[in-house]
C-alpha cells in the first residue's frame, strides 16, 4: 500500500473517530462512525484483504449502523443536544484512553514480533475468500458450528422476547 | 508526489478510460433514456402516445414551427435535464440543511460505485473490460448497495416532515429485509461457479453454458439438468429481491404517491430531486447488470468469439452485455406498468416468510445436487 494512501485513510479514520465522540448530534456521530468504518475498509483494501474490507462495509456500515441510525432517528434528539460537556467525564475518558495506548505500546514493544514489520505474504494472488472458508470449515470447524448454534439461540431468544403474549 | 510513481501508469490510464466510458458514455445516457423508455412503454401499455415530439423550441425565437429532428421525441431526456438544472432549487426552511444536502449525493454515489466491479465486456485491445477485477466482486456489489440506503434514510429524516420520514423508514426496513433474500439467493450461483469474483462467474458460464440456459455450451449433462431447478428458483427470488431493493413497483412503498405524497423526496426540488431519480435508475441498471452477470452469461453469446479474436469482437461483446441489460430494463418497466402495488405488510410478509425460506432451502438443494453429481 502506498504510504500516502495509508496516512490519508488512517488520519481520516481517526478524524471521524474523534468526531463520533465530540459531536453533540447523535445522527452526526452515527454517520461519522460509518465514515470511519469505510476508511478502515480502505485500509484493509490497501493490505489486499478484500474479503475483510467488504465484510466490514457489508456488516458494519451497511447493516448494523443502518439499524443504529434508525433507532436514533426515532428517539428524541433534543435532550442529547442540550447536554453540556461534563469535565470530569472528559478528563477520565482521556486518561483511560491514554492509559490504554501506553499499555498497548509497551506490550507491543516487549516482544520481537510486535516491533518488526510483518514479512509480506508469499504469493501475490491469494484468494482470501477461499482461504478464510477453508480455515473456517476445516481447522476451526467446531468453534464455527458452536457459534452457529449460539446465534440460533440468540435468534430464538429475540423472537420469544418480542412476542407480546406467550401462549 | 512520490506515491504517484508507485502506481503503474498503464493500469491507471486504462482504469480511468474505462470509468469515463462506462459512467459518462454508457450508464448516464442509458439512465436518461431508460426514463424516456419508461414513459414511452407506459404509454404503449396504457394505449397513449407518451412524449413523442420534443425538439428545438424555435417558436420561442419567433419562427413559425418547432424543429424536431429526432424520431419520436428522442430529445425528451435532454429537455428534462435542462429543466431540472434550470428549475429553482428550493430548500424548505424546516429542514436539517447539511443532511438535506448530503442525502441526494449518498443516493447517487453508491449506485455508480457498484458499477466498478461489473465485467461489462470480455477484452478490448488486450484490456479486460472491468474497472476493478476483485475476487470479492459480488460481495462488493452487495456491500456498496447496502450503503445506498443512507441516502434515503437521511433524506427522510432531514426533511423534517412526516411523509418523507415514513417513506425513509419504510425504505430502510424494506432494503434491509430484502438484502438478506438477495444475498441468499445468490449463494447457489457461488456454489456452482465456485468463486465470488464476477469475472470468474462469467468465465465459468462461457465454459459451461449460462447458468439459466446451460445448453449454450452445446451439451446438457444430467448435473446441469438437475441444477437448472435451483438456478431457476434463485433467478426468480433474486429478481424479486432486486425489485424491492431498487424500490421499483410493485414494491415502491417508500414513495407510494397515494399514501405518502412522494415519500422520502417530497421536500426536494430541481436537481436534488433529479439525483434521487438518477440514483434509482442507476441502481436499476447496476441490478440488471448483476442479474446478467450472474444468470445470463454476462457478455457471452454462443458462437461469438471474445475480444482476443479482434477488437471488433471486443466491442460486440460490450454491445451484447448492454443489450441484455436493456432487455432486463424493459422487463422492469413492463412489470411496473402491469402489477398493482403491494400493501406494506404484504411486502414484509413476502420477504420474510416466503422468499427468505425459499432462498434458504434452495441453497441446501444446490449443495445436495453438487455433492451427489460430481
Amino acid at each position: 500500500m502506498s504510504p500516502f494512501l495509508f496516512w490519508f485513510f488512517a488520519l481520516l479514520m481517526l478524524g471521524f473517530g474523534v468526531s463520533v465522540v465530540i459531536n453533540r448530534n447523535p445522527v452526526a456521530s452515527a454517520l461519522s462512525l460509518v465514515a470511519s468504518f469505510l476508511c478502515l475498509a480502505a485500509l484493509f483494501v490497501g493490505l489486499n484483504a478484500f474479503f475483510i474490507a467488504v465484510i466490514q462495509v457489508l456488516v458494519y456500515a451497511g447493516a448494523v449502523m443502518v439499524l443504529f441510525l434508525f433507532i436514533i432517528m426515532l428517539l428524541d434528539l433534543r435532550a442529547e443536544q442540550r447536554r453540556r460537556f461534563n469535565l470530569v467525564a472528559l478528563g477520565g475518558g482521556t486518561l483511560v484512553t491514554l492509559g490504554l495506548v501506553a499499555e498497548l505500546a509497551s506490550v507491543l514493544n516487549r516482544f520481537p514480533l510486535g516491533r518488526n514489520p510483518f514479512p509480506p505474504l508469499q504469493g501475490s494472488a491469494v484468494d482470501d475468500v477461499r482461504e478464510v472458508g477453508m480455515t473456517l470449515f476445516s481447522t476451526h470447524n467446531l468453534p464455527f458450528q458452536i457459534t452457529g448454534v449460539l446465534i440460533l439461540v440468540a435468534t430464538i431468544g429475540v423472537v420469544v422476547l418480542s412476542k407480546r403474549e406467550l401462549n | 508526489m512520490d506515491f504517484l510513481n508507485s502506481i503503474p501508469w498503464f493500469l491507471m490510464a486504462t482504469s480511468l478510460a474505462k470509468t469515463i466510458f462506462l459512467v459518462f458514455l454508457v450508464v448516464l445516457p442509458m439512465v436518461s433514456y431508460t426514463v424516456y423508455a419508461e414513459r414511452r412503454v407506459s404509454a404503449l401499455i396504457q394505449d397513449r402516445l407518451g412524449p413523442n415530439r420534443t425538439g428545438f423550441p424555435l417558436t420561442l425565437l419567433g419562427f413559425k414551427k418547432d424543429f424536431s429532428p429526432f424520431l419520436g421525441g428522442l430529445g425528451q431526456p435532454v429537455a428534462d435535464a435542462v429543466k431540472f438544472l434550470l428549475k429553482e432549487d428550493l430548500t424548505p426552511g424546516h429542514v436539517n440543511k447539511p443532511y438535506f444536502w448530503l442525502a441526494p449525493c449518498l443516493a447517487m454515489m453508491p449506485a455508480l460505485v457498484t458499477l466498478s466491479a461489473i465485467p461489462f465486456g470480455s477484452e478490448f485491445m488486450g484490456v479486460k473490460m472491468v474497472i476493478a477485477d476483485i475476487n470479492v466482486g459480488l460481495l462488493f456489489m452487495f456491500a456498496i448497495s447496502s450503503v445506498g440506503v443512507y441516502g434515503i434514510v437521511l433524506a427522510g429524516w432531514a426533511s423534517n416532515s412526516k411523509y418523507p420520514f415514513l417513506g425513509g423508514i419504510r425504505s430502510s426496513s424494506q432494503m434491509i429485509s430484502y438484502e438478506l433474500c438477495m444475498g441468499l439467493s445468490a449463494v447457489p450461483v457461488l456454489l456452482i461457479a465456485g468463486s465470488t469474483g464476477l469475472s470468474k462467474i462469467v468465465d465459468f458460464q462461457v465454459r459451461e453454458g449460462w447458468l439459466l440456459a446451460p445448453f449454450t455450451d452445446g451439451n446438457l449433462s444430467l448435473r446441469e439438468l438437475l441444477l437448472w431447478v435451483p438456478v431457476g428458483v434463485a433467478f426468480i427470488t433474486f429478481t424479486i429481491s432486486m425489485f424491492a431493493e431498487t424500490n421499483r413497483l410493485p414494491f415502491d412503498l417508500p414513495e407510494s404517491e397515494t399514501e405518502l405524497v412522494a415519500g422520502y423526496h417530497t421536500e426536494y426540488s430541481s436537481m436534488k430531486f433529479a439525483l434521487f431519480f438518477l440514483g434509482e435508475y442507476t441502481a436499476m441498471i447496476a441490478g440488471s447488470a448483476l442479474i446478467v452477470v450472474l444468470f445470463l452469461g454476462g457478455w457471452h453469446v454462443p458462437f461469438m468469439p471474445d475480444g482476443r479474436a479482434g477488437w471488433v469482437w471486443g466491442l460486440l461483446n460490450i454491445g451484447t452485455f448492454f443489450a441484455k441489460v436493456a432487455g432486463l430494463l424493459f422487463f422492469f418497466i413492463w412489470v411496473r406498468w402491469t402489477l398493482p402495488r403491494f400493501r406494506y405488510d404484504q411486502l414484509m410478509k413476502l420477504g420474510w416468510l416466503y422468499l427468505f425460506e425459499i432462498a434458504l432451502v434452495n441453497i441446501f438443494l444446490t449443495a445436495g445436487i453438487l455433492a451427489l453429481c460430481k
